[in-house]
């Protein structure tokens, strides 16, 4: 079948309007979210957009027949390539299919189709008195699929946990191109749990067509602190030591001196510019509880050096001050033309001499690093700032991160706390993953996906699902001599 | 002509297949780091679903004609670059502070230097938006023509036999209000009551002027209320801002030379405009004269002294309005006040302190309406679905009037609501304000009151 044939094939399934071929419109699905440089470009042979999960199904048929390769796609927001369609191949586009199709208040769901835009299927709730608990900072854009896939989080998960604590069942376009349902609506469902397995799988298992996903209910009483701090170090120990006293904060979150300075000019948020670092920490729940442990907060923070505390309690101030921390990272495109953000997690107490550590390979590579990072739960979001037109910054940047990444993993910590591994940190897999491990995720592929159509290219090192692991630990070889493919 | 005489001046470059004038920025070009942030504000993204339809897209294209790897005159970028509303969304929530707006208008002043065009169609455009609105006395001249159609009972017999819908002039028709009254000529008149404590000077634009005349008299008399001597200086033209957003730099550049001139006589007072579209528009003059060396500082100056009525007003306390305005009212923001001018707290803040009117929003208030200077006009079926949404939106809120600052927005509002059979009138805040006051009767017994004690105290 030759290009215009497949055009017109895939014409037949979604109508004219819903399938790309134009070389122009294909070029601007070359990207995604992540970062130039990070993750390669790549043009795919089509575009389709399907409305109904049936059209999903049939692009899935069709594409088996002429083999070409399906990358599902969101909103496009995602920092690790993932929908970038690196092998080439069909680009299925969700963003027609985005309706809220029920809110079930007594059972605290809604049934949605993948392409609903995070945030607003909380607006959307709210006037029943709910909310979707996962609040990626990209909530403003990003799609419940792109969620789903992903397993996303933001600040508001430690106390709400991930997108994988919220979905309950999940209606799936499987590589051969039946529809099934996986989960179900009540808390126990026997046999294998597909839809954890689901979540997470980064758009290489199944095409998520529909998602029932749980819904939490406002909290009564909302109270956001800013506690500045004139250095990172004082911040951290504030952190570890409201932990350490039991309080489970909404959010608790961390800011450099460095995001500040892109954050504060832009949207007058009102963190100091010359504090060190700020936390901004959350807490909802009964009004005499949040009162209670607000001041218990304000004590430690005093009491390691904090030099501004400030509560918020109005609606209009709370959202000011966490416009700055969800802006914080596009932002930054304010102090320079790239950045590349890292996503890794280490455990709670090994935040200080992460942090360190992360200013030392800032001074040893001459790479402003700004930090801004979900300090409740050790997810680290180190930024790279550097210009991709100068000769040997991308060098330096890889190279940097390659130093921080190890690092990471040597404290004991994970590669990805939210962003996935995509294309972009399948080279790192070894680092954390033995032979073994990486063969059992690869068997779990094959059982879905033998023929690996769904998002080739992603999570498992190059060349490796298809090759064997003496591949993969001669890369893994390589890669401890210094060597390590990206 | 004086267009030609200029073209030489401004300074023309080379990026990738960008070439001569008026080339975008590479600089502004690369700030975006295409997060993806901007797409669900983005009116022809949210109806496409499409990544070329949305502010990242058609970025990504532009780098791609800068890299030398997508064509200028490829088709889907010409039709990307023309299908944008240029309604600003995008530049007002993108997080690393995208100038968006200066590059796509860079991008549709390439396509209009380097495009082959049929000569019939540049001979159309350049009556169709070069000719009236290079002169404001040739734009006065069509309306006045127009208000005789519209009287002269010409327009009932022409509706009967549906010349109009064969000529698909139907809606276009109804976009405009009936114009009764006189157009208001630069230099005939001003407010001033006794009190007055500043000056300011009315922008008359050309629409405002000749087909709302009353809104800009409205502005005259509340601004009067409020402490301001108000004048509308002579030989002030078209802002130029539909010629910015078709690509027609150098055209729009005449006129901006003009209008600096026209207010360079009056001192550094603030030149108040009542139309977001031109608002926006000069307040960018300095951008647009960037490079004329002649120009460059005086357009600076001009542009920090240009305010929007509501910015204006808002910046003190109201003088309080005399009679309440029972109505409930819904407000939709123009595209070119929310977003280019960054101004959507003044009016609601002025609305709130009417007596009696209560304000309630639609969902989606700030996104584009349709109008876009004269998209609707040139590209009807996405500015339809947007102007039916728009409807929609205001409809649910149950208000008895919609509130709006911009008279292309105005239009397309009232076509929309003709489709939907909905009968809810359109106002421009500046009227409803007026209403508060009074309007024109306690205006003139105002006037009155202050000749008379003017004359008591020359007497005395
Ligand atoms: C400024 C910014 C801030 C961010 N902040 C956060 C944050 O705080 N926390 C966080 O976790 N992430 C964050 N992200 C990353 C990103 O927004 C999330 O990963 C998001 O969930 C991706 O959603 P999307 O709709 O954009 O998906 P896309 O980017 O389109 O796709 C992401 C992956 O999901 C797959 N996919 C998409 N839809 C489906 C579907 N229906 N079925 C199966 N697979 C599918 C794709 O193939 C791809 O692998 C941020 C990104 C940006 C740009
Ligand atoms: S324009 Fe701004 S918000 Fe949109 S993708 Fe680019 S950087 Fe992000
Ligand atoms: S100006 Fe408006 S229509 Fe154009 S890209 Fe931006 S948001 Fe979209």
């Amino acid at each position: 079948m030759n290009r215009s044939e497949l055009v017109r094939e895939l014409e037949r399934i979604v109508g004219a309007a819903g399938v790309l071929s134009e070389p122009a419109d294909l070029l601007v699905y070359e990207y995604d979210g992540s970062v130039d440089g990070a993750v390669e470009t790549a043009s795919p042979s089509a575009v389709v957009l399907p409305t109904t999960t049936a059209q999903v199904a049939a692009v899935v048929k069709l594409a088996n027949k002429v083999q070409l390769p399906v990358v599902p796609r969101g909103a496009g927001t995602g920092l690790s390539g993932g929908a970038v369609a690196q092998a080439g191949g069909i680009i299925l586009a969700l963003t027609r299919m985005d309706a809220v199709l029920d809110v079930d208040p007594i059972d605290r769901t809604a049934l949605v189709e993948p392409g609903v835009i995070n945030l607003e299927l909380s607006e959307f709730t709210r006037g029943n008195g709910f909310f979707f608990a996962p609040d990626p900072s990209s909530q403003k854009a990003c799609t419940i699929g792109g969620n789903v896939a992903e397993n996303s989080g933001g600040p508001h998960c430690l106390k709400y946990g991930v997108t994988t604590n919220h979905v309950l069942a999940l209606e799936i376009v499987l590589p051969d191109g039946s529809v099934v349902w996986t989960g179900n609506s009540g808390d126990g469902a026997p046999g294998y749990d597909l839809t954890a397995a689901l979540v997470g799988s980064e758009g290489m298992l199944g095409i998520v067509t529909k998602a029932l996903v749980r819904l939490t209910p406002v909290p009564p009483v909302t109270s956001v602190m800013l506690a500045a701090f004139p250095e990172m170090d004082a911040a951290s120990h504030a952190v570890t030591s409201i932990i350490g006293a039991g309080i489970l904060p909404a959010a608790l979150e961390m800011m450099d001196n460095l995001t500040i300075q892109a954050v504060e000019p832009a949207y007058h948020a009102g963190y100091p510019m010359d504090a060190g670092a700020v936390l901004l920490i959350e807490l909802d729940g009964a009004a005499a509880e949040v009162e209670e442990t607000s001041a218990e907060i304000e004590r430690l923070c005093l009491e390691h050096g904090s030099t501004l505390f400030k509560n918020a309690t109005e609606a209009a101030e709370r959202e000011l001050l966490w416009k700055g921390r969800k802006m914080a990272l596009a932002a930054m495109g304010r102090l320079a033309p790239n950045y590349y953000l890292h996503d890794t997690v280490v455990p709670r107490t090994k935040l200080p001499p992460t942090l360190a550590r992360v200013h030392e390979i800032s001074e040893e590579y001459d790479l402003p690093i700004a930090n801004v990072f979900h300090a409740g739960d050790g997810n680290l979001h180190p930024l790279m700032l550097f210009d991709r037109r100068r000769v040997g910054d991308v060098e330096r940047v890889l190279e940097a991160s390659h130093h921080l990444i190890e690092h990471c993993v040597s404290v004991g910590g994970a590669l990805s706390g939210e962003h996935g591994i995509g294309s972009e940190k399948r080279g790192y897999m070894t680092l954390v993953y033995t032979g073994e491990d990486l063969a059992a995720m690869a068997g779990v592929k094959r059982a879905f996906d033998a023929e690996l159509r769904f998002n080739p290219e992603k999570m498992f090192p190059k060349g490796y699902v298809c090759g064997e692991v003496r591949g993969l630990r001669a890369q893994a070889a390589m890669q401890k001599h210094g060597i390590y493919p990206m | 002509m004086v267009v030609e005489a200029k073209l030489t001046e401004a300074t023309t470059r080379n990026l990738g297949n960008f070439s001569g004038l008026d080339v975008p920025d590479d600089t502004l070009l690369r700030a975006c780091v295409h997060c993806g942030m901007c797409l669900p504000s983005c009116p022809t993204y949210r109806l496409t679903g499409q990544e070329a339809s949305s502010p990242r897209g058609r970025l990504w294209m532009m780098r791609a004609v800068a890299d030398g790897r997508l064509e200028l005159l490829d088709p889907s970028f010409d039709e990307q670059m023309y299908q944008c509303l240029n309604c600003r969304a995008c530049e007002a929530v993108c997080p690393s502070g995208v100038h968006y707006g200066p590059l796509v208008e860079a991008s549709r002043a390439q396509l209009e230097q380097h495009r082959p065009r049929p000569v019939w169609q540049r001979a159309a455009r350049r009556a169709g938006l070069a000719w009236p609105f290079a002169d404001i006395r040739r734009l006065r001249t069509m309306v006045n023509a127009l208000r005789l159609y519209q009287r002269s009972g010409l327009a009932k017999v022409a509706r009967r036999l549906g010349i109009l819908q064969a000529l698909r002039l139907a809606d276009l028709e109804a976009m405009l209000p009936p114009i009764s009254a006189a157009p208001l000529v630069a230099g005939k008149e001003r407010w001033e009551l006794r009190d007055a404590e500043h000056s300011a000077h009315l922008f008359n634009g050309c629409v405002m002027s000749t087909v709302f005349p009353e809104v800009n008299r409205a502005t005259g008399r509340v601004l009067a209320l409020n402490r301001y001597a108000v004048d509308v200086p002579t030989g002030q033209q078209c802002c130029g801002a539909l010629h910015v957003h078709s690509g027609m730099m150098e055209e729009a550049r005449v006129l901006a030379r003009r209008n600096i001139e026209a207010f360079e006589t009056t001192a550094d007072e603030p030149i108040v405009v009542n139309a977001a579209g031109c608002g926006a528009a000069l307040k960018e003059y300095d951008f647009l004269l960037k490079d004329d060396p002649d120009y460059a500082e005086r357009a600076r100056r001009f542009t920090a002294r240009v305010r929007d009525i509501t910015e204006l007003l808002a910046a003190h306390p109201l003088e309080q309005p005399r009679q309440p305005v029972n109505r409930t009212v819904t407000f939709q923001e123009p595209c070119h006040l929310a977003h280019a001018q960054r101004i959507s707290v003044q009016p609601r803040s002025l609305l709130g302190q009417v007596e009696g009117l209560r304000l309630v929003e639609m969902r989606e208030s700030s996104l584009c309406c349709g109008s876009a200077g004269i998209y609707n006009v040139i590209r009807r079926r996405m500015a339809d679905d947007l102007g039916d949404r728009k409807v929609k939106h205001a409809l649910a809120t149950g208000a008895d009037e919609i509130v709006t600052a911009n008279p292309g927005c105005a239009m397309q509002l009232r076509t929309s609501l003709r489709r939907s059979g909905a009968t809810l009138p359109v106002r421009h805040i500046v009227e409803v304000l007026d209403e508060a006051y009074g309007g024109l009767d306690a205006h003139r017994t105002l006037v009155k009151e202050a000749n008379e004690k003017g004359e008591q105290r020359r007497s005395d």
